[in-house]
């Protein structure tokens, strides 16, 4: 007995080993799980069936019989399916997501910078903007500009004229509508030329000043490139060819009504309002915090160095800030998309309004309609983020 | 030689032309200089600054006070015709329909039930936002056990105190806005903290699980979840149950708040230093213990502006609700402003206005107070 205790330490009982205890609490979250899943799907299988609902995708390829108003492809009530009414709403939300990113950014960054200003007004103002939009709600603000700012324009009769063929009403906002002509696919041509140009040219120029410490305006060479060669050509396209490349048909005011051009509907116009000024005002803390981010002492070692103040700013600063900037920065775009869906509010056909409102009204598949709707947007948060990480590995700071 | 040393002498003969005072430093005008004016491109963006102010802020004052309407009983206070000058805000209006703001269609006997309710929020808030209250534990238990049971009674009916039920249906305003943002925080807080748990756990199905639903919520907007609650819920269940119409987005609001509250109570576990669990352990701590005696007071602590800020988020985004069919504060602005009996061109802007008053001072206020915290845990930390 005595020589038995000594020789190992007695082995705890099984109810005391981590090991199993690990595997019997997974076991038991399993089944709860599991039977939680079990209930829901014998449920939802056996309601839907008594309501008289069909299950399935084939719902897709039924005629929608619907209209919506905004479409980028060709769409009818009559001839268009449900699968092409998602494609509808799924476009008309990356629509307003990917403008609304433009606006957001350039707003957001002007913003934040203005608020670190050294002009006492200037951030002050910057800040009232960014306190009194970060805290109020977005459906407030979507309704705001919406029903209060929008909806008591003047009729289209009275339109207010902005010149150039912009006109602003109660309908919404017509703009001269680009017209392209035959050879007008050389322009966006020239552009990319342009681009590829301008790299080349930047590394052409990195080399000589890596070799002999020359330095080219490369700036002011890419600005060249990339705007003046689709102009040249515009220009030589116009000469040659007789026909402008691209027209405008210009909205005209006509006695009720305006005739031609491009029509944004008014909740396109609130919808894009609403995001960027709400994202804007969560942007510029980010870049805010971006910027304070850089110790002083960069700076200070940058000038001390000899650099510029303008260099100090493009070669020093900017590359560290937006370390710290870009992560929550995507955040904010992916926020941006996401929000978008309020669109279902004020009646803009995003793919919520489209899909989870129309077509889950129609054919009653909740299941089904719900699972895409989150699936998509599931899908481009998650490519987003899986470029973040790769993004974030490429300039994390390597640590010795 | 003598003419040299002569002219290596100099003597001035004449007085010195005085300096020019040094440039103010301080008082007023050298502040303008300084943070105004300091060079020409910054004296040009002060000048359009405040003629961009100029030009907003005396219309928006003219409009919200000294032109407003303060008193009337009807759409005839409010309308430039019948007033014969120009009209503002019309907050005879919101004064017409506070109640309604406030109370929604509760029964106008019951109402003293919201109030009620609100005091009992308001101790359990002031408690547990008090770094200083006295019982904070006893604070967590009445904020997160007492005060849901409490309210419950107390705003659906209770039979035997004789408090006669309330439809859900009939909730409205501020308390619904209210109900839902407690509900949010009450739900997500001990969830979140197990998700977050869950996250960092060695157990690899806990933590898949728990991995999987925070990025499936936050992957997606809380409209989707508050459709998926409103339509799917129900089907969910078996046949004969039938769940509560309020209760619906409650509990799409309680998962998506938890999801988004695990990732804040994560980043606390995080900064956590390894030393911490390791004293623990070596301590002979058991995890449970180990966590709720060590790790989890200090993360929470540290974590309280994030977990501000959250709640933040969530009680703007409570105003979702409003999309599905609840009347929250905005629903209800939204049925007043068109009633007929206050159609005013200027009723839809005064009521929006009225809900930001609300929203604006509830949010800048949490957030005042967050930054508070931040500021007070950060003279800890310095040395």
């Amino acid at each position: 007995m005595a020589s038995a205790a000594n020789q190992a330490p007695a082995k705890a009982s099984l109810f005391y080993d981590p090991k199993v205890r690990g595997i019997f609490f997974q076991a038991i979250l399993v089944l709860v799980i599991g039977f939680l899943f079990y209930e829901a799907i014998t449920n939802a299988v056996s309601n839907l069936r008594a309501a008289g609902i069909a299950s399935g995708f084939g719902f897709l390829t039924n005629p929608a019989g619907f209209d919506i108003n905004q479409q980028l492809i060709p769409y009818s009530s009559s001839g268009s399916t449900y699968r092409e009414a998602f494609v509808v709403g799924l476009l008309n939300t990356l629509l307003v997501a990917v403008i609304g990113i433009f606006f957001a950014t350039i707003l957001g960054f002007i913003v934040g910078i203005a608020r670190l200003s050294t002009n006492w007004i200037v951030a002050k103002v910057s800040m009232v903007y960014v306190e009194i939009v970060r805290n109020l709600p977005l459906l407030l603000q979507l309704f705001f500009w919406y029903n209060a700012v929008l909806a008591p324009l003047p009729s289209p009769r009275q339109s207010i004229n902005f010149g150039a063929g912009f006109y602003l009403n109660n309908r919404g906002l017509s703009l001269p509508k680009p017209i392209l002509n035959d050879t007008a696919w050389l322009i966006p041509f020239a552009f990319l030329a342009g681009i590829v140009l301008t790299l080349l040219f930047r590394a052409w120029a990195r080399r000589v000043q890596e070799a002999t410490g020359r330095q080219y305006p490369v700036g002011l060479v890419g600005l060249g490139a990339i705007l003046g060669l689709p102009i040249v050509i515009w220009l030589v396209l116009a000469a040659i060819g007789g026909t402008n490349p691209i027209t405008f048909d210009i909205p005209e005011q006509q006695r009720f009504n305006l005739r031609g051009g491009m029509q944004v509907f008014p909740e396109f116009v609130a919808l894009l309002l609403g995001l960027v000024t709400y994202t804007a005002g969560f942007i510029a803390e980010v870049v805010r915090a971006g910027i304070l981010a850089v110790s002083r002492g960069q700076t200070e070692a940058s000038y001390a160095l000899g650099l510029k103040p303008s260099h100090t700013l493009r070669l020093v600063i900017v590359p560290q800030a937006m370390r710290v900037i870009i992560p929550p920065l995507t955040s904010q775009y992916l926020n941006l998309t996401k929000n978008s869906s309020l669109a279902v509010a004020i009646g803009y056909p995003d793919l919520v309004q489209v899909f989870m409102g129309t077509v889950l009204n129609q054919t009653g598949q909740a299941v089904e309609v719900v699972a895409i709707t989150m699936a998509v947007y599931l899908t481009i948060s998650l490519i987003t983020s899986a470029i973040m990480n790769i993004y974030n590995r490429r300039v994390a700071i390597v640590e010795r | 030689m003598n003419a040299a040393t002569e002219t290596l002498h100099f003597v001035r003969n004449e007085q010195v032309e005085a300096a020019p005072p040094p440039r103010l430093v301080r008082g007023p005008l050298a502040w303008m200089r300084e943070n105004l004016f300091s060079s020409i491109p910054n004296a040009l963006l002060t000048l359009a600054t405040i003629y961009l102010l100029y030009v907003i802020v005396p219309p928006v004052l003219r409009f919200f006070i000294l032109d407003a309407v303060w008193v009337g009983v009807d759409r005839d206070a409010c309308r430039a015709e019948t007033v014969g000058r120009p009209v503002g805000a019309c907050w005879a209006f919101v004064a017409d329909k506070i109640n309604y703001f406030i109370y929604g269609s509760y029964p106008i006997p019951e109402r003293w039930r919201v109030d009620v309710f609100f005091v009992l929020l308001a101790i359990g808030v002031a408690w547990m936002l008090w770094l200083n209250a006295p019982r904070r534990g006893l604070g967590a238990i009445y904020f997160f056990v007492v005060l849901p049971i409490l309210s419950v009674l107390l705003l659906a009916g209770f039979k035997p105190l004789s408090l006669p039920p309330v439809q859900t249906s009939l909730w409205g305003g501020v308390l619904v806005t209210i109900v839902v943002s407690a509900v949010g925080i009450v739900f997500s807080l001990p969830f979140g903290v197990l998700l977050a748990l869950g996250r960092r756990s060695k157990l690899p199905i806990v933590r898949l699980f728990s991995v999987v639903f925070i990025e499936f919520v936050r992957g997606v907007p809380l409209i989707t979840v508050l459709f998926m609650a409103n339509t799917m819920l129900p089907l969910f269940l078996s046949e004969g149950v039938t769940i509560d119409r309020l209760m619906r987005p409650l509990v799409g609001v309680a998962l998506f708040a938890s999801a988004y509250m695990a990732e804040v109570v994560r980043g606390g576990l995080q900064a956590m230093p390894k030393g911490q669990y390791e004293g623990a352990m070596a301590l002979g701590l058991s995890y449970p213990r180990m966590m709720y005696f060590i790790i989890l007071p200090q993360a929470l602590r540290i974590v309280i502006p994030g977990i501000v800020n959250t709640f933040i988020g969530l009680f703007k985004d409570t105003t979702l609700v409003a999309i599905v069919g609840i009347f929250d504060l905005i629903r209800t602005i939204e049925a007043s402003r068109v009633d007929p009996n206050w159609a005013t061109p200027t009723t839809s802007l005064t009521g929006y206005a009225f809900a930001a008053v609300f929203y604006f001072l509830c949010c800048w206020g949490m957030s005042r107070y967050s930054l508070g915290v931040e500021r007070r845990l950060a003279a800890g930390q310095k040395r």
